[in-house]
């Protein structure tokens, strides 16, 4: 049999994701985001929910979501997000309302915006891309930047006497009582990536079943920041960010668990 | 229906935000505006017209509360005081950047700083000189009395989506705290979802519907070639505003050899000094920019060959007087007079001061 003669629609097992444009990613290879993106996408595609939903991007490394996402978005100051999806799902309340954010954006510029939303329990999803440093100013240190972890702006370590301890924004959140679905998941594995859609698809339904604020992140790698290959990104990521910021659910139907 | 009632300047900006049909209000608490999300919290316009009010957790949350709504084609406004609107301004440039419709009031106090709760105008140059950062401006209305409180509303929709861009109210705390009658005009229908697609569903963004691209709302352009579009793009706005929409009003300029020039609650106290200096035989007229941006600048020069002297009356250190200097092209002598730091000036004061400048410099 030659190739051609496999390369047809009914041997088809993996397609493009249909909600994702065909621009090119700006994001590195190797780079977390992508896959991050697609599950997204992949959920509220097979939820048939594209012409209900508005997605809010951030300012990072995710500020062009819009360029990749084939739906309608809107594109908040650094960290205001959250107040934004307030805004679309308060006076929208039919409409499936998320943010995608990273780590800068959603728990430091943006803590106040980001808690007061789930406080709220405003009826959003909320993804979280946690990769410990600000990737798209440079790799500068970040709010969930690991002890003694070197970046451009803790080029000695993260010193927590003086630069404070790396943020868990998701353990915080959970303890609101405006939260009603608390998840962290990765996606540098397939295993993992199947894990987090599931979490994703849980924190949309939530959304349609208006239980209030569904709260995703996904920790992730930069190896660009981190100045590693994407393999050793991903084997740093798992022996030093997954035992402080460790995975899975963490409050689900509005019970910690 | 109509009504006739006697109502707070801050109260009945909130009463015709419910009859324009607005669908949100965004705000946070600070003296001396906070009228405004009182008596909407207790109207419950969600009862009336189904009218979202939220109390953001601040004022930048709540300006880009703001933003989220008008990204959705929604008609949206929110309120604050002078350092509230200090951090409304990242937000502000944002709306103007992403070329949004929405209405900011602004019942301005003393300042800089914490400042004082009382009526100021100190904050012209941050609302017609661009307080945010970046290439924009504001489509500034600046009401004189209670009924202009309510009229504007309706009249800073109206330009917000005529242009898709932000306007300011700018009033202050005399104008905000002062009762006055005032007629509401009956209540205007909010548009339904169907009819907001129809109009705005080119750019609003409100799920992507089958047949259409999809909407984006950004002020990003990383290439300076398209952004540098994208600010011409502004500046034609602004320059199309200047043509259709500046607005002022002139009371006794006609035989007028001085002039003052005095906007809002100093221009109120301002109407007065010109009563009396026509009793002493002092030809003085008023010209009262209606619109801060685009400025009266027409008017102003039209004026010069008759003027001796102009008198800029504001409630600050002297801010609108470079304005007024620039307008007449500095072909007639331009003085300040203002009280500022919440102290707020009497007609006499005014006649003085235009007194002092006719005896000892303008003749």
């Amino acid at each position: 049999m030659e190739l051609i003669d496999i390369i047809r629609p009914e041997n088809q097992v993996f397609c493009k994701t249909k909600l994702m444009t065909d621009i090119p990613l700006s994001y590195c290879p190797g780079c977390g985001h992508g896959t991050a993106h697609n599950i997204v996408m992949e959920v509220i595609d097979e939820m048939g929910i594209v012409e209900d939903t508005i997605g809010v991007a951030p300012v990072g490394c995710s500020v062009l979501a819009y360029d990749f996402m084939n739906i309608d978005i809107t594109q908040a100051a650094h960290g205001r997000a959250p107040a934004v999806a307030t805004a679309i799902s308060r006076i929208w309340p039919e409409k499936y309302v998320f943010t995608y954010q990273g780590d800068g954006d959603l728990a430091a510029i943006g803590t106040g915006e980001t808690i007061h939303a789930c406080n709220r329990g405003e009826n959003i999803v909320i993804v979280f891309v946690n990769n410990g440093i600000y990737g798209m100013t440079g790799g500068q240190m970040a709010p969930t930047t690991l002890p003694n972890m070197p970046s451009s702006t803790s080029p000695y370590g993260r010193d927590t006497t003086t630069m404070g301890f790396p943020l868990k924004m998701t353990e915080l959140v959970a303890n609101l009582p405006g939260v009603y679905f608390v998840s962290r998941q990765s996606v540098h594995t397939h295993k993992h990536a199947r894990k987090a859609k599931k979490a994703i698809e849980k924190a949309f339904e939530n959304t349609r079943l208006k239980k209030g604020l569904s709260f995703v992140e996904i920790v992730s790698n930069c190896n660009s920041g981190w100045k590693m290959t994407p393999i050793e990104s991903n084997i740093w990521m798992e022996e030093n960010m997954f035992p402080y910021f460790p995975l899975g659910d963490i409050k689900v139907d509005g019970i910690l668990k | 229906m109509s009504e006739l009632k006697l109502m707070k300047g801050n109260e009945a900006l909130a009463e015709a935000l419910i009859r324009v049909g607005a669908d949100a209000y965004f705000g946070y608490p600070i003296t001396p505006q906070s009228e405004v999300i009182e008596y909407l919290m207790t109207e419950r316009p969600e009862l009336r017209t189904g009218m979202v009010v939220l109390q953001a957790e601040s004022e930048i949350a709540a300006i880009n509360m703001v933003y989220g709504a008008a990204s959705t084609g929604k008609k949206v406004l929110t309120s604050s005081s002078s350092p509230g609107i200090s951090l409304k301004l990242e937000g502000i440039s944002y709306l103007a950047g992403a070329e949004l419709p929405a209405v900011i009031v602004n019942v301005v106090r003393g300042g800089p700083g914490l400042g004082t709760i009382q009526p100021s105008q100190a904050d012209y140059f941050q609302s017609v000189k661009g307080g945010g950062h970046g290439d924009y401006k504001l489509y500034v209305l600046a009401p004189a009395s209670v009924q202009e409180m309510a009229d504007f509303v309706e009249d800073a929709f109206d330009i917000a989506f005529k242009y898709r861009a932000p306007v300011l109210i700018l009033s202050d705390g005399v104008i905000g705290q002062m009762m006055e009658k005032v007629y509401l005009k009956e209540q205007v229908p909010r548009l339904t979802n169907e009819e907001l697609i129809e109009k705005y569903g080119s750019w609003a963004v409100t799920g992507k519907t089958k047949g259409r691209e999809r909407n984006i709302i950004t002020s990003l352009d990383l290439q300076s070639e398209k952004m540098e579009a994208r600010v011409r793009h502004l500046m034609k706005k602004y320059e199309q505003m200047e043509q259709e929409d500046m607005r002022y009003e002139k009371i006794q300029c006609d035989d007028a050899e001085y002039l003052i020039v005095a906007y809002g609650s100093s221009a109120r106290i301002s109407q007065k000094t010109v009563e009396l200096a026509r009793k002493k035989g002092i030809k003085v007229g008023l010209l009262r920019p209606i619109t801060l941006f685009p400025y009266p600048k027409k008017p102003l020069m039209d004026l010069t060959p008759q003027l001796k002297g102009i008198l800029s009356v504001e409630l600050n250190a002297g801010q609108m007087i470079e304005d007024v200097q620039l307008s007449v092209e500095f072909k007639v002598p331009v003085a300040h007079f203002g009280r500022t730091g919440g102290v707020i000036h009497t007609p006499e004061e005014i006649l003085e001061a235009l007194q002092q400048k006719i005896n000892n410099t303008w003749n």
